[in-house]
């Protein structure tokens, strides 16, 4: 446990040190802030990953809650792996970049992904070019095949299953070139 | 109090003429004493110096410092097009990973913008003994200090009076020579004078800076007629190219002391300053610079494309106008070492004085500058790729990194439609004529 935090915060610390040496050494704390980026401004999905940042109700970010969610995008050491399991789970593991997504998807944040919040990322992603009948037999045929317990919406554990097969460690991380 | 007045008397006219017979008289008559290269010799080897203690005096600290990221940047970049990550295998349907890549893209821009970081200084590999690049260096040795010491000492009290003297002295003669010989009548002799007295002031000013400029395939020199384009990093870079050659400038019409010097200039040589309201008028521009690149007579055009002021490690997108002039274009590739003085001018940091003053103490301005085989378009290209054509050819020249995004974003919001562009893209994915595709129902698979 002592072990997965080191090299958990070793890794922040390379990346603390990293912005504290850089000439980037803004301290973003506003959502404007991470407007100003270009890259991120295009982005269709911009808006839902600053909202990431933010906890509910708050207009700032400050240091350490930047870390915390930059830390889902870790790498999974192979090292890792055979820690003991009895500590806290590491942010980046693979189930916590998968919750990191399903939050993406769950606008209210009720733990379940409706058909309403899917729609709206799904007008998102695609902006004008999908009519809203299109949008909506997409999204129907999206619940109906992941849906299990038939609630019509989409729970976490029927979101894990549904991409367990994809390699979300590869698709969710950022490596450093040292 | 007199012998002390009589003193300081003597003492100033001494000291400027030394200037003039050391400094002036070779810019004037283009010869080199040697006296700069001497002082860049032993500038080198005390940098040289200062790097060795440093990395000597460095402990390993724990955890390890991260190094200063190479030019390549700092985290692994995934370049696959958006159609090949999620389109994958000709499927046309939704599944809940597409987030991944908008996600990954979005945090790698996070971790890294590409863009704004070019907005600002570049960092160095070692410290060059100036205080105001000593961001991550802190104390090593005491000997180091006494040489910091010693050149904080020689920059502000002896190079920053010789360096103002030098440009008020260039300044001055600029305005004044310029509008002698622009009471001269128009031929051949007003030319010839007008060519002298530009490349003497530059010369001027460039020792001023302290500038040592390297110019590369001085066969491809800008010939008259032709537009001369070149990547930009601050004010300055005009007076580097100046210093070789002479060119027309293009240019905004300023008040204050440029404006003395623009309306000094323009009697002597057929610059092309415009005003602030024409500027807007972008056929006005367009007929007037055509009109002077058409007099074959007439100096080549210095155009600056970016349109502001980048940090010299990439080349921002360049704007299509000056190529829709026509006639020849000759690319210029400046490339400024950071290591003895950054010439980059942040305008939202610094306003011009306070960045003339950091010039003036920097070390030095060490530049090199490549002059390109001549560019003409191509049969069916258009203005946009061909100016793209010859900023590639330019950051291949220079070293630099090329980036597509506009440097207006210094100051502005990037466009809407980059982001519709990015939309219009994936739905393509999503549906194709209205239909879509059919898989088996249940896991999503790679």
């Amino acid at each position: 446990m002592m072990a997965s935090r080191t090299v958990q915060h070793n890794w922040n610390l390379d990346l603390c040190t990293y912005f504290l040496n850089s000439s980037l050494q803004l301290l973003w704390t506003h959502r404007e802030d991470f407007q100003r980026i270009p890259e991120l401004a295009i982005n269709p999905l911009g808006d839902r990953i600053i909202n990431a940042f933010f906890s509910e109700g708050e207009d700032q970010v400050n240091f350490r809650g930047f870390m915390r969610t930059l830390a889902h995008f870790r790498p999974i050491e192979d090292n890792e792996k055979s820690k003991d399991q009895n500590g806290p789970e590491p942010l980046n593991s693979r189930s916590n970049k998968l919750h990191f997504a399903f939050r993406l998807y769950d606008l209210d944040k009720d733990d379940k992904i409706s058909r309403d919040e899917l729609l709206q990322v799904l007008r998102m992603m695609v902006g004008v070019n999908i009519s809203d009948e299109q949008l909506g037999s997409i999204a129907d045929r999206t619940i109906q095949e992941a849906d299990q317990d038939g609630d019509c919406a989409i729970s976490f554990a029927e979101f894990v299953k549904v991409l367990e097969k994809v390699d979300v460690e590869q698709k969710m991380s950022i490596r450093f070139l040292h | 109090m007199e012998e002390l007045g009589s003193l300081a008397v003597w003492l100033g006219a001494a000291w400027l003429s030394l200037v003039f017979a050391l400094i002036v008289l070779p810019s004037a008559l283009g010869v080199s004493l040697g006296i700069s290269e001497a002082y860049m010799w032993v500038l080198v080897k005390t940098l040289e110096w200062a790097t060795i203690r440093i990395e000597k005096g460095v402990k390993k600290p724990q955890p390890q410092m991260l190094k200063i990221p190479a030019a390549n940047g700092i985290i692994e970049r995934d370049e696959t097009p958006m159609e090949k990550e999620i389109a994958g295998l000709h499927r046309m349907e939704f599944r809940f990973s597409d987030i991944f890549y908008f996600c990954r893209k979005g945090f790698e821009a996070i971790v890294e913008d590409e863009v704004t970081q070019r907005f600002s200084s570049e960092e160095l590999v070692s410290w060059n003994l100036l205080t105001r690049t000593n961001v991550n260096f802190h104390y090593v040795s005491l000997r180091l200090t006494v040489v910091w010491v010693i050149g904080v000492m020689v920059r502000y009290c002896f190079l920053l009076p010789l360096r103002f003297t030098l440009a008020a002295i260039g300044i001055t003669s600029m305005i004044v020579g310029t509008t002698v010989v622009g009471q001269l009548p128009n031929g051949s002799l007003k030319n010839y004078l007008s060519e002298v007295v530009h490349l003497t002031c530059s010369r001027i000013l460039v020792r001023a800076l302290s500038g040592t400029i390297h110019y590369h395939n001085k066969e491809n020199k800008p010939q008259k007629g032709g537009i001369c384009v070149a990547n930009h990093t601050s004010p300055i870079d005009a007076i580097i190219l100046t210093n070789d050659g002479c060119y027309a400038m293009v240019g905004q019409v300023h008040g204050g002391l440029m404006g003395v010097i623009q309306r000094a200039t323009v009697k002597a040589c057929p610059h092309v300053w415009f005003e602030r309201s024409e500027i807007k008028d972008r056929h006005l521009v367009t007929k007037r610079l055509r009109e002077h690149v058409a007099d074959k007579n007439k100096l080549p055009i210095l155009i600056f494309p970016e349109g502001t002021c980048i940090n010299n490690t990439s080349v921002m997108m360049f704007k299509k106008g000056s190529f829709e002039i026509g006639g020849t274009i000759y690319p210029v590739a400046i490339k400024y070492d950071p290591q003895f003085g950054d010439a980059f001018w942040n305008s939202s940091k610094y306003n011009i004085v306070s960045y003339l003053l950091r010039i003036m103490t920097s070390w030095a301005i060490v530049c090199h500058v490549w002059y390109m085989p001549p560019m003409v378009r191509k049969e069916g290209e258009d203005a946009v790729q061909f100016a793209n054509r010859v900023r590639s050819a330019i950051a291949r020249q220079g070293g630099l990194t090329e980036l597509p995004w506009d440097g207006g974003l210094k100051r502005a919001k990037v466009k809407d439609s980059f982001k519709e562009e990015q939309q219009k893209n994936y739905s393509k994915m999503l549906v194709r004529n209205g239909s879509q595709g059919n898989l088996p129902a249940g896991t999503e698979s790679d």
